[in-house]
């Protein structure tokens, strides 16, 4: 059954859309969320690792032998890991700082290496990128919206700028690690409701 | 000996990898649904990140800050922890069958667990010594454990009860770590 490009770009904003649906990457998902900046940050760098790992992996599809292929794949995503990480330090070091460790762990991040398997592995180039593209901005986008939640109700802000006034006294427990669990686990919540009508 | 000491128990506690540093959530919620499998996962994880531990601590030291490479760790880490997990499973398979069997499923899993990398990371960004990267590359993993085997337990009864259709399995786990974490967050005024 031959998905049209449209199709494959599509799943990954809703019906696949990975750390709901799939339940894939949560480790940034909750690390990184605590503001929207922050969640679009790494929406972006994952999305350009998705991207150039699965035209790759795609390209060499026919090289790679079968038993070795998850090293292969890891190496294919650890090169695009590395060039992110440093066209961070170079262009957005305030960011790279604020994300610290989960740029580097972007390579052990389920996601890359599940497309890489799933999809890229057996796929021509083209519906490779659409995938790619279709699960990062799917990625993005639920990263910001996290993001948004945690920010407004932790800080009282969103991107930075006040919303609520100065009488609002911010939960600080929704910038911490309980606020993030409790935040997505209510989303998948969400999600779910929604999903079954 | 004091500062090991006070390493361990913020390691084990305080910074407690899965739910003050959000690292390994995706085995944290994949392994405990039982019991078995949680002590399966945690020792398997204490087993290969003690080992990854100083293999990556030696591997910067030695060569990568000697010949000026930093910005080849990344790719070298996770080479090594990769290429050490296939072999410690082929050593475990042909010497300890036992233990194969009770940890075999889970060693491929772990080169993907954001846990090991990212302890690895973190003895290099703290710039810790060889003694001090491998007390956190011991405890660190301890409280891995600690978390998924509570967490587990948890989870199992949770089973039992009636949870509502759309805060099922993930969803209602993820709220229950939340309120585990809200217990963990009280260590941090001992810091």
């Amino acid at each position: 059954m031959a998905k049209t490009l449209t199709q494959e770009f599509v799943k990954g904003l809703w019906e696949e859309v990975p750390p709901f649906r799939l339940v894939l990457g949560l480790c940034p998902t909750l690390a990184v969320t605590k503001s929207v900046e922050n969640g679009i940050g790494m929406g972006v760098a994952l999305t350009f690792v998705l991207v150039c790992s699965n035209i790759l992996v795609s390209l060499l599809r026919n090289v790679i032998p079968a038993k070795v292929r998850i090293a292969c794949f890891i190496i294919v995503i650890a090169t695009f890991v590395t060039v992110v990480e440093l066209l961070m330090q170079a262009f957005a070091y305030p960011l790279f700082l604020s994300l610290g460790i989960f740029i580097p762990l972007i390579v052990v991040n389920c996601i890359v290496l599940g497309r890489s398997e799933a999809f890229a592995y057996k796929k021509g180039v083209m519906p490779s990128i659409a995938d790619a593209l279709g699960m990062g901005i799917g990625y993005t986008l639920a990263l910001s919206l996290l993001g948004a939640i945690r920010e407004v109700l932790g800080s009282g802000a969103i991107l930075g700028i006040n919303v609520f006034g100065p009488s609002f006294e911010p939960f600080q427990f929704m910038l911490e690690a309980p606020g993030a669990f409790i935040g997505l686990g209510l989303m998948l919540c969400i999600m779910n409701f929604i999903g079954k009508k | 000996m004091g500062d090991y000491i006070l390493l361990v128990i913020s390691s084990i506690f305080i910074n407690n990898i899965i739910l003050a540093q959000y690292l390994g959530t995706c085995p944290f919620l994949g392994t405990t649904k039982k019991m078995e499998t949680a002590i399966g996962m945690a020792f398997a994880v204490v087993f290969v990140l003690v080992m990854a531990g100083m293999l990556t601590w030696a591997t910067e030291t030695f060569f990568l800050a000697k010949f000026g490479l930093e910005y080849l760790r990344t790719i070298a880490f996770i080479l090594l922890i990769a290429s050490l997990v296939q072999f410690v499973e082929m050593f475990l398979k042909k010497s300890i069958p036992a233990l194969y069997a009770g940890l075999g499923i889970f060693l491929p899993l772990i080169t993907t667990n954001c846990a090991v990398l990212g302890v690895c990371l973190i003895n290099i960004n703290e710039e810790y010594t060889f003694l001090q990267a491998l007390v956190s590359s011991i405890a660190y993993p301890a409280g891995f454990g600690f978390a998924l085997v509570l967490f587990a337990g948890v989870r199992e009864r949770i089973i039992l009860g009636r949870v509502p259709k759309p805060l099922q399995d993930t969803s209602i786990g993820l709220i229950t770590a939340g309120i585990l974490s809200l217990a963990f967050f009280a260590f941090k005024g001992m810091a």
